[in-house]
């Protein structure tokens, strides 16, 4: 190994708002080294690339760049210094060629210089053949497969004489048959003894790919080693092996008759298929899994957002469709979405408006708005939920997110459903709001509502779930009891156990 | 009072105008110019109420100068040929709300830019009407002007009813579940598809209604001359998108309301006529309008870069 390596992170700390996202990581990166970033969802990954992407500012600890400490990293200081990130979703422009998209990124900005066309194609050639591509630098972006813009990418990063390539989980779209290529590429920085940070969640690209592999887990750095002397148990157990600091509210509540059963449900489009499973009232129903597992794509199937294309739905015993969001209501789903800011809460209306806005047939029959009788409802579920607030006047904007969060979830209860679909429900809220949302989600199911629970949060869905169905390449692998054992169920997450019981 | 400080202002706005004019030029307030200048705005006020809602709707149509004109020439080539006029209104309201209907099909339907939509409907109405009509006037029957009433009288019913209208359907936008279904389709399209609401609907009702009203302004302009011209629409949308915009409603959408866009109307309206009265130039009457225009999304930018929810 170098004596000074490329990259080095000491105790790096990153705040957002309440929320530690990093809490003194610590990582190296030596020239000619493929070093794997692995974690949980949430577990630091993104933060720490934002960082050393210079896109967010640490807000304690150390940045090391070839043995020079570095302050004030800013996106465009990070690529002069040989810094160059390869996201999942390549942030090319489409409408130019491939040429122009490297020229962009490579030439300098200077409005009034000429541009010499030729050596501009020439040096996207050049660039693109030591990748061993074959695209045409004449092409435009836009007709060139998501693998081919991946390339292009790291011709850019290459080409800007980059030390330090970060490629964030660049297979997550990629076929079998791709990703060898990609893999090939990978080999070839490093040869060039060029520093790559690999992320990915399949752990089998980490034992072909990588060199070394550092797990994060709540913002900390858990370990590194060579990926040669650990295995595939030893890595779940770092990426999970916490202690459950939280104490979950008890279920209390007997699972009743089957409200929801799946069997065969598939949509094409979203790339949801084969999921059979019953869900009972009285029962929370967890949905675990990693991030693009499809848990959410199956929710906004079942909501009729897009409508399942194969198998069969049956609600409350009869067979139906739910080919829209008000079928979805009118056969009493409800839906609280992820991504409340976007969708949740309208923030710019009252809180009253945002509680009354899925029932205004049943609180309004005579289409005339009673501002009463919608205070009223706004007050008992302000006083029901424990939301924080001056008045059911406030617009949702005065918020906090936990009670942002308490009055979607208002709105979905309100149209007195039978069955409800959480998303997310405790993502970027406080430790406080969070047991409370627990508390309540118990409460409901108790009252004999059937709740499919979707969380990125291992220890929340183990904890809340009465059952728990893992989902991962858009299916279901496996159901398995609530308070199951973390490394089973991120087992099952990950694809490398046995497939359970259904 | 906090929740109106952007409606009031432009109430504030026109009463410190008025009392200057009470002032330095009270012949404005002689009373039967003063009913003839209000009766000319009322067409502009029922496209307004119109045009305000499809803003909030977070949309824009600029074919409604068009559809003004092809609706007036249409209901005075139906007058002109003896239907009365019971007849003549609704086919023209009918007229109206299907060529809106067009544009909402095209927005709504084909998800397209209601920018682009309307801009094209607005250039193929008007040539359309051009190439058929050769820029030929419409003589009108004399029981059209003021409906066979009293000029005063048929004055006082087009301002009174365009007023009713602006009542009825601001009540409407505050008491109605469909008025806050448009509010938060403008706020947060997405958002009210997973409540359960239909955004494309929304959109698409709200095209038909800003036809439909485009139609009745038409009537209501037919009432007011002997004959019409081709022209007539000629720039109404400007017209009456300034006078959304001054009433601080939100070219984003989602926020504002009707009694503010009313304010705005007449904040704009009074401009000419007390250039006259104060024996200024009239050519300063667009640089003014500009400049009242501008204030407004100035200060409307300003607040919300403040971060203002109201």
């Amino acid at each position: 190994m170098s004596p000074a390596p490329l990259l080095q992170l000491r105790q790096l700390v990153k705040n957002y708002g309440g929320v530690r996202a990093l809490r003194g990581v610590d990582f190296d990166l030596h020239a000619g080294e493929v070093h794997a970033l692995l974690g949980e969802n949430g577990a630091g990954k993104s933060t720490l690339i934002k960082i050393v992407t210079g896109a967010h500012q640490p807000d304690g600890g150390t940045i090391t760049l070839a043995g020079e400490t570095v302050t004030a990293l800013t996106p465009a200081t990070a690529r002069t210094l040989g810094i160059a990130c390869i996201y999942q979703q390549p942030a090319l422009f489409p409408d130019l060629t491939v040429a122009e998209n490297l020229a962009l990124r490579l030439e300098p900005a200077a409005a009034g210089r000429r541009v010499d066309w030729p050596a501009r194609r020439t040096r996207a050639r050049e660039l693109l053949a030591r990748l061993g591509a074959a695209i045409d630098p004449e092409a435009e972006v836009r007709s060139l497969s998501m693998p081919e813009q991946q390339l292009v990418e790291i011709a850019c990063a290459l080409g800007s004489g980059a030390r330090i390539v970060i490629m964030d989980e660049p297979t997550a779209s990629l076929t079998q048959k791709e990703q060898h290529l990609l893999f090939a590429v990978v080999r070839e920085l490093r040869q060039s003894s060029v520093g790559v940070i690999y992320i990915s969640h399949r752990l089998e690209e980490i034992f072909a790919l990588a060199d070394r592999v550092t797990v994060l887990r709540d913002g900390q750095s858990v370990g590194t080693h060579p990926v040669s002397a650990i295995n595939e148990a030893g890595l779940i157990r770092l990426m999970v092996g916490r202690e459950v600091s939280q104490i979950y509210p008890a279920s209390e509540s007997v699972a009743r008759e089957v409200v929801l059963s799946l069997r065969g449900v598939g949509c094409a489009a979203s790339g949801v298929h084969a999921v059979s499973f019953d869900v009972r009232a009285g029962e929370v129903f967890g949905l675990g899994g990693l991030v693009g597992a499809g848990r959410t794509e199956l929710a906004r199937v079942l909501f009729g957002l897009t409508p399942a294309d194969a198998g069969e739905i049956t609600l409350n015993g009869q067979r139906v469709t739910l080919p829209s969001p008000q079928a979805a209501v009118a056969h009493g789903i409800a839906y609280v979405p992820e991504d409340r800011r976007r969708h949740g809460v309208v923030l710019e209306l009252p809180i009253a408006h945002n509680m009354t806005m899925a029932i205004h047939r049943h609180l309004f029959p005579h289409t005339w708005l009673r501002f009463g009788a919608e205070r009223g409802l706004a007050r008992e579920f302000i006083r029901d939920l424990a939301v924080k607030c001056s008045s059911p006047d406030a617009p949702g904007a005065s918020l906090s997110g936990g009670n942002q969060q308490k009055v979607s979830l208002a709105r979905w209860l309100a149209t007195k459903p039978k069955l409800l679909i959480l998303d997310e429900p405790t993502q970027g809220v406080d430790v406080g709001a969070k047991s409370e949302i627990h508390k309540i989600v118990r409460r409901l199911a108790k009252d004999g509502l059937a709740v499919i629970l979707i969380s990125s949060d291992l220890p929340e869905v183990i904890g809340l779930s009465d059952r728990i169905g893992v989902m991962g390449g858009g299916t279901l692998r496996a159901i398995l009891p609530g308070q199951s054992d973390p490394h089973v169920v991120m087992s099952a997450a990950l694809g490398t156990a046995e497939k359970g019981a259904a | 009072m906090k929740r109106y400080f952007r409606e009031l202002s432009v109430v504030g706005a026109l009463g410190v105008g008025l009392l200057g004019l009470a002032i330095f030029a009270p012949a404005f307030f002689q009373p039967q110019p003063l009913l003839s200048l209000v009766t000319r705005e009322a067409p502009t006020l029922v496209v307004a109420c119109g045009m305000a809602f499809v803003i909030i709707c977070r949309q824009i149509d600029i074919s409604v100068g068009s559809m003004f004109s092809v609706c007036s020439v249409c209901a005075g080539l139906l007058a002109a040929r003896g239907w009365p006029l019971l007849l003549v209104l609704p086919a023209a309201v009918a007229l109206g709300a299907l060529l809106g209907a067009v544009n909402g099909l095209l927005v709504a339907g084909l998800r397209l830019p209601s920018i682009v939509v309307t801009l094209a409907t607005m250039v193929t109405l008007r040539q359309g009407l051009n190439l058929v009509r050769q820029g030929e006037f419409v003589n009108l029957p004399d029981r059209v002007q003021w409906f066979g009433l009293s000029q005063t009288a048929g004055q006082l019913v087009l301002v009174a009813g365009a007023v009713a209208l602006l009542v009825a359907l601001g009540l409407a936008m505050r008491h109605l579940a469909a008025g806050r279904f448009v509010y938060a389709v403008g706020t947060d399209a997405e958002a009210a598809r997973l409540a359960g609401i239909r955004p494309q609907l929304v959109t698409f009702l709200v095209f038909g209604f800003v036809g439909a009203l485009t139609g009745l302004a038409a009537m209501m302009n037919l009432a007011q001359s002997p004959q019409v011209q081709p022209l007539s629409g000629l720039g109404l949308e400007l017209k009456v998108i300034a006078a959304v915009v001054v009433g601080g409603v939100a070219i984003s959408g989602g926020r504002g309301n009707l009694w503010g866009a009313f304010a705005g109307l007449l904040l704009l309206a009074c401009v000419a006529p007390a250039l006259t009265h104060l024996h200024i130039e009239a050519y300063w009457e667009k640089a003014i309008q500009g400049a009242i225009i501008l204030l407004a999304v100035v200060a409307d930018g300003v607040r919300s870069r403040k971060g203002g929810t109201g």
